[in-house]
């Protein structure tokens, strides 16, 4: 493997030095420099994973006797999977807005230097390194009958309420939401501060001195720079999202089901590897619509850039 | 650090080199593939026991303890994993003809979906013949076929756990050692009324909860004397008539809860039906406060459900003979007492249960032979030959308690419903019934 | 009111700390209580109302579950299969990550789809075909076998958030670079590499929290050797509320110091005041 590393940088160095921007050197009947630099990349996925990903995803469709859509039709008789559906987009129509919001804010807050920074940002980062199964663990602490918040509200005299019963949807539901937005929201805050840093202040500085308001250099100066950091955060962000489901499952159990929750439970409680990757399909499905659907609305400009 | 945006060179070359220190350092230190966690290097000498049960870091200890006192044969090398690592690790290592693994332990449950990958273990099983193994619980570790798939290694059981709190609101007469159905119903009301409308009762219908066992071995059994063969009988619909009144009584956050020693011991119920590994925590402490007694009996009889886990070695094995050692030192009387006495699951050997166990357990021991000792009792196994469908099977009653007792549907319809898809799986299997339904060919519902 | 220039700034300062310590408040306070409770005694978490206040420290459950066979071997293959999977996404995942942000080419869009791919399947329906894969070539059981699945799962973060920071980074420097005679090397390290390693950092942090919290591939890929996460926190939820408590906090500490790490060099572009 090691050989195929090292074929990546160097090609950074090997294109030919004539032509003065090799960012635009034309590929003289060599393999295109793109290529060289992917192809490590690509080559250990499809090494790695594609006949994991053949075999894996065959099992939804082959049985006993050959090929059949007996689990796909068994996955849509289940009364679990619409829940689980309108659940998971549900969730990642209401998480995700939610989430870039106050991760921008949060950015922009950091960005304006108040005392402290430093802490600051360290704080909001550290939830990033807590595994989604401790964070399910707190969360569950704080939300649970007797747990921390019921806790403090009875030291205010005011009398518990039960959170996460099946009987209350809606807290139920905003437990979830409340803990997914602590959880996850580093994610994007350290993608869009990452992104920040690459943005000269001599545009906002410009705009300033003739006389934009804070909101118009946001809108207009700040906001399209940031693009394709948001581009990046926004498909990450959804697609891991699509994925994550210990912390909804920690709160609400199957009262709350999710798809890839459902995935483990036909998997591993039911024992019915092909069912699971039934619904994994719709999961994977649901990804790739919403990749596309990024890709093409939030479309930056590369291409004019570069050629 | 720098001022300017762009200019930084210096702080960054830095970087950049840390980061590549990083990276050299991290090639270097995995030169060696890693470095054993199981206190084994599993190589030659050592033998893979792969586990589901023991997985807490305490029971894990303890029983890593008794292997290395108690197996003389090899050094094992214990690995308790969750239960779809359990079954992915064999299935994997079966598939690509390179078992690795000697030695398998788990629920009768997670056995099941394996028997293909199993070793037939009739030699053994017949120079155990003197560990005493009921014939129930033998019959069983044949999984529905002709031959021994597993050798019986632990039992288990449910009862219910009280905490003396709670007998302040026992209708009088009523001997919770003797309980009925409707008067753990009474009861549970009086405590909610007396509790200031807090229920009392609560029971492990979490995502990890095994509040099926209930439906499956005590619930219906105890209303209609069946499990399958009457699951949508006039009784059943009684029963279940029956549940959805006690959980209108029960504690919501039920749905929550997969292990009911800890609301128990955090108060938040006072009396809880669950498997005896997952009560034993609660009377720990102050085991003067608690009662542990017997699951309650219905109309048919006091319906009780049998927990049996086994031990099995997967076909390819590289350690046959060393891991049927180890099979024999495990099921001896005296490491099985040991096992009870440290880690809470009973001896399936004949073995006479010494005076001296911690308080916890000895609770939980009486209520388990007073259950299986009363007159009345109905045993249930767990379901029989059913491999791969064992967890289906139990979702179908999982689903008639959220239709029935959470969204409230009619009972009737629910229970036709649910026993038809419940029949289109039997009829797939073709398998004959288990305990405690009458053993016919093929089972189905009625 | 505000008409004196000074005093609308001080109270915008206020207004600015005010909003950072809400927001300090929310992501702080559930890491507080992780530790609280992981250093309290056991009956201390069964009480009601539970304390808020460190009243009851013990550190006997934290000891107590650090000193379980297999927590410093699988503290170890965890340090080298999250040290390995960084070295080995970055050495993968820059170049393309470079190739993304700087070059128009066929198929740039399916490339990215493919990357994704990958992460859109959910690993545990991998995890048997994943498995066989390891066995045959002999790596299962070995921390390789960890890592190699980990850098698979760490490259599209890598890959895309690098890309975005290096089509950020001005394309005349690396032309003015490369005109003063530098080789594109050099003037990729020198020039293009300390601009964008705020994004480098960034998915950095990722692949490594990302590897250290990895629980399934983990399990299913070893047996022996296995990662801390596998060997502990995979049999977390059976564990009693306590060791729960502790194993989660343990198991959060060495990231932490991660992030510690990683932050400076993700933030060294904003000058002197973020620390």
């Amino acid at each position: 493997m090691s050989g195929a590393v090292t074929a990546g940088p160097a090609t950074v160095g090997g294109q030919p030095g004539d032509h003065p921007p090799p960012v635009v050197a034309p590929a003289r009947g060599k393999v295109p420099t793109p290529v060289l630099l992917i192809a490590p990349s690509l080559l250990f996925l499809t090494v790695l994973f594609a006949w994991p990903m053949v075999v894996g995803v065959a099992q939804a469709f082959t049985g006993d006797q050959g090929p059949t859509l007996a689990y796909v039709r068994r996955l849509l008789d289940d009364p679990y999977l619409w829940p689980a559906v309108r659940n998971t987009v549900l969730l990642i129509v209401v998480l995700i807005p939610l989430q870039f919001a106050f991760a921008l804010a949060m950015a922009l807050l950091l960005r304006a230097r108040p005392k402290l920074a430093g802490l600051y940002f360290y704080i909001w980062v550290l939830p990033l390194a807590i595994s989604d199964l401790a964070a399910g663990l707190v969360w569950l602490s704080i939300f649970t009958d007797h747990g921390y918040l019921n806790s403090a509200l009875h030291s205010f005299g005011v009398d518990g309420y039960a959170w996460l019963s099946y009987e209350n949807p809606t807290t139920m539901f905003l437990a979830v939401l409340v803990a997914e937005l602590w959880r996850a929201t580093s994610l994007v805050l350290v993608i869009i501060v990452a992104g920040l840093q690459g943005i000269p202040n001599d545009y906002d500085e410009a705009a300033s001195v003739f006389g934009a308001t804070y909101w118009q250099r946001l809108r207009w100066v700040i906001l399209p720079q940031l693009r394709p950091s948001l581009q990046v955060a926004m498909i990450l962000r959804t697609i891991l999202a699509l994925q994550t489901f210990a912390v909804a499952q920690a709160l609400a159990g199957r009262d709350f089901p999710l798809l890839v929750g459902e995935t483990y439970h036909w998997y591993h409680t039911l024992q019915n590897p092909n069912v699971a990757t039934a619904v994994a399909l719709v999961v994977l499905a649901v990804s790739m619509v919403t990749a596309i659907a990024y890709l093409h609305l939030l479309r930056d400009r590369t291409a004019e850039v570069t050629r | 650090m720098t001022k300017s945006i762009v200019s930084n060179a210096p702080i960054s070359r830095r970087a950049v080199l840390g980061l590549g220190l990083g990276a050299a350092g991290a090639t270097a230190l995995s030169a060696c593939g890693g470095v054993s966690t199981s206190g084994s290097d599993g190589g030659s000498g050592s033998l893979n026991f792969l586990s589901t049960q023991f997985t807490p870091v305490e029971e894990r200890q303890r029983f890593e303890t008794i292997l290395g006192s108690r197996v003389t044969a090899a050094k094992v090398a214990y690995n308790p994993v969750d239960e779809g690592v359990f079954a992915s690790t064999i299935t994997s290592q079966a598939d690509a003809g390179k078992v690795q693994v000697s030695l398998v332990g788990g629920l009768h449950g997670q056995l099941a979906p394996h028997t293909g990958r199993l070793l037939d273990l009739d030699d053994l099983a017949g120079s155990l013949a003197d560990r005493g193994f009921t014939a129930d619980v033998a019959a069983l570790g044949r999984l529905g076929g002709g031959t021994v798939k597993y050798i019986p290694w632990m039992q288990a059981s449910y009862v219910v756990a009280v905490n003396k709190k709670a007998l302040q609101w026992l209708p009088s007469g009523v001997d919770p050692e003797k309980l009925t159905y409707d008067q753990l119903l009474a009861w549970v009301k009086a405590g909610r009324t007396g509790n200031g409308g807090k229920p009392i009762f609560g029971f492990p219908a979490g995502p990890k909860g095994l509040y099926h066992r209930f439906f499956q071995g005590y619930l219906l059994p105890s209303f209609t004397g069946g499990q399958i063969t009457t699951f949508r009988s006039p009784e059943a619909a009684q029963a279940w008539q029956y549940m959805k009144e006690l959980w209108a009584n029960a504690a919501p956050a039920s749905t929550n809860y997969d292990f009911m020693q800890e609301p128990l011991q955090r108060g938040e119920v006072l009396i809880a039906w669950d498997h005896v590994a997952r009560l034993v925590d609660a009377p720990k402490g102050k085991p003067d406060d608690w009662l542990m007694v017997p699951a309650p009996r219905g109309p048919k009889g006091l319906g009780y459900m049998l927990v049996v886990a086994g031990l099995a070695i997967p076909r390819g094995a590289p350690e046959t003979d060393r891991a049927k050692e180890i099979i024999k030192a495990l099921t001896t009387p005296d490491t099985q007492v040991q096992v009870l006495r440290e880690n809470a699951f009973f001896p399936v050997a004949q073995a006479a249960l010494p005076g001296d166990l911690p308080p916890a357990i000895g609770l939980e021991a009486a209520a388990v032979r007073a259950q299986q000792e009363a007159g009345d009792a109905l045993v249930s196994l767990p379901p029989v030959g059913l491999g791969a469908k064992d967890g289906e099977v139990s979702q179908i009653f999982k689903n008639c308690f959220k239709e029935i007792c959470l969204d409230s549907k009619p009972v009737r319809q629910v229970l036709d419903n649910q026993a038809r898809q419940l029949n289109a799986i039997l009829d797939e299997l073709k398998v004959p019934c288990w305990k405690p339904d009458p053993d016919g060919q093929p089972c189905r519902v009625r | 009111m505000s008409s004196d220039p000074r005093r609308a700034r001080r109270r915008r300062r206020v207004l600015l700390q005010v909003a950072c310590v809400a927001v300090t408040l929310f992501m702080g306070v559930p890491i507080y209580l992780i530790t609280l409770a992981a250093l309290s005694s056991r009956e201390s978490l069964n009480r009601f109302p539970l304390p808020l206040l460190p009243t009851d420290m013990s550190t006997e459950t934290l000891s107590r579950f650090l000193s379980t066979t297999g927590v410093v071997p699988g503290f170890l293959n965890s340090l080298q299969v999250g040290l390995f999977t960084l070295a080995a996404a970055l050495l993968l995942g820059v170049p393309a990550g470079y190739a993304l942000a700087r070059y128009a080419f066929r198929g740039r869009q399916s490339y990215q789809l493919f990357l994704l791919l990958t992460r859109a399947l959910p690993i545990v329906v991998l995890s048997v075909p994943l498995a066989r894969v390891f066995l045959t070539t002999g790596l299962y059981d070995t921390t390789y076998a960890v890592a190699l699945l980990h850098t698979a799962l760490a490259l599209p973060t890598t890959v895309l958030i690098t890309s975005a920071v290096f089509y950020a980074v001005p394309i005349d420097h690396e032309e003015a670079a490369l005109i003063f005679g530098a080789t594109p090397l050099r003037a990729f390290v020198h020039v293009v590499l300390p601009q964008a390693l705020p994004g480098i950092a960034a998915s950095a942090m990722f692949t490594f929290v990302m590897s250290w919290n990895e629980v399934l591939g983990a399990a299913v890929l070893t047996l022996n050797q296995r990662t801390l996460p596998a060997q502990v926190l995979s049999t977390l939820a059976d564990s009693p509320l306590a060791y729960r408590f502790a194993g989660g906090f343990a198991l959060v500490l060495p990231a932490i110091v991660f992030v510690a790490v990683m932050r400076t060099y993700l933030t060294n572009m904003w000058g002197t005041t973020l620390r």
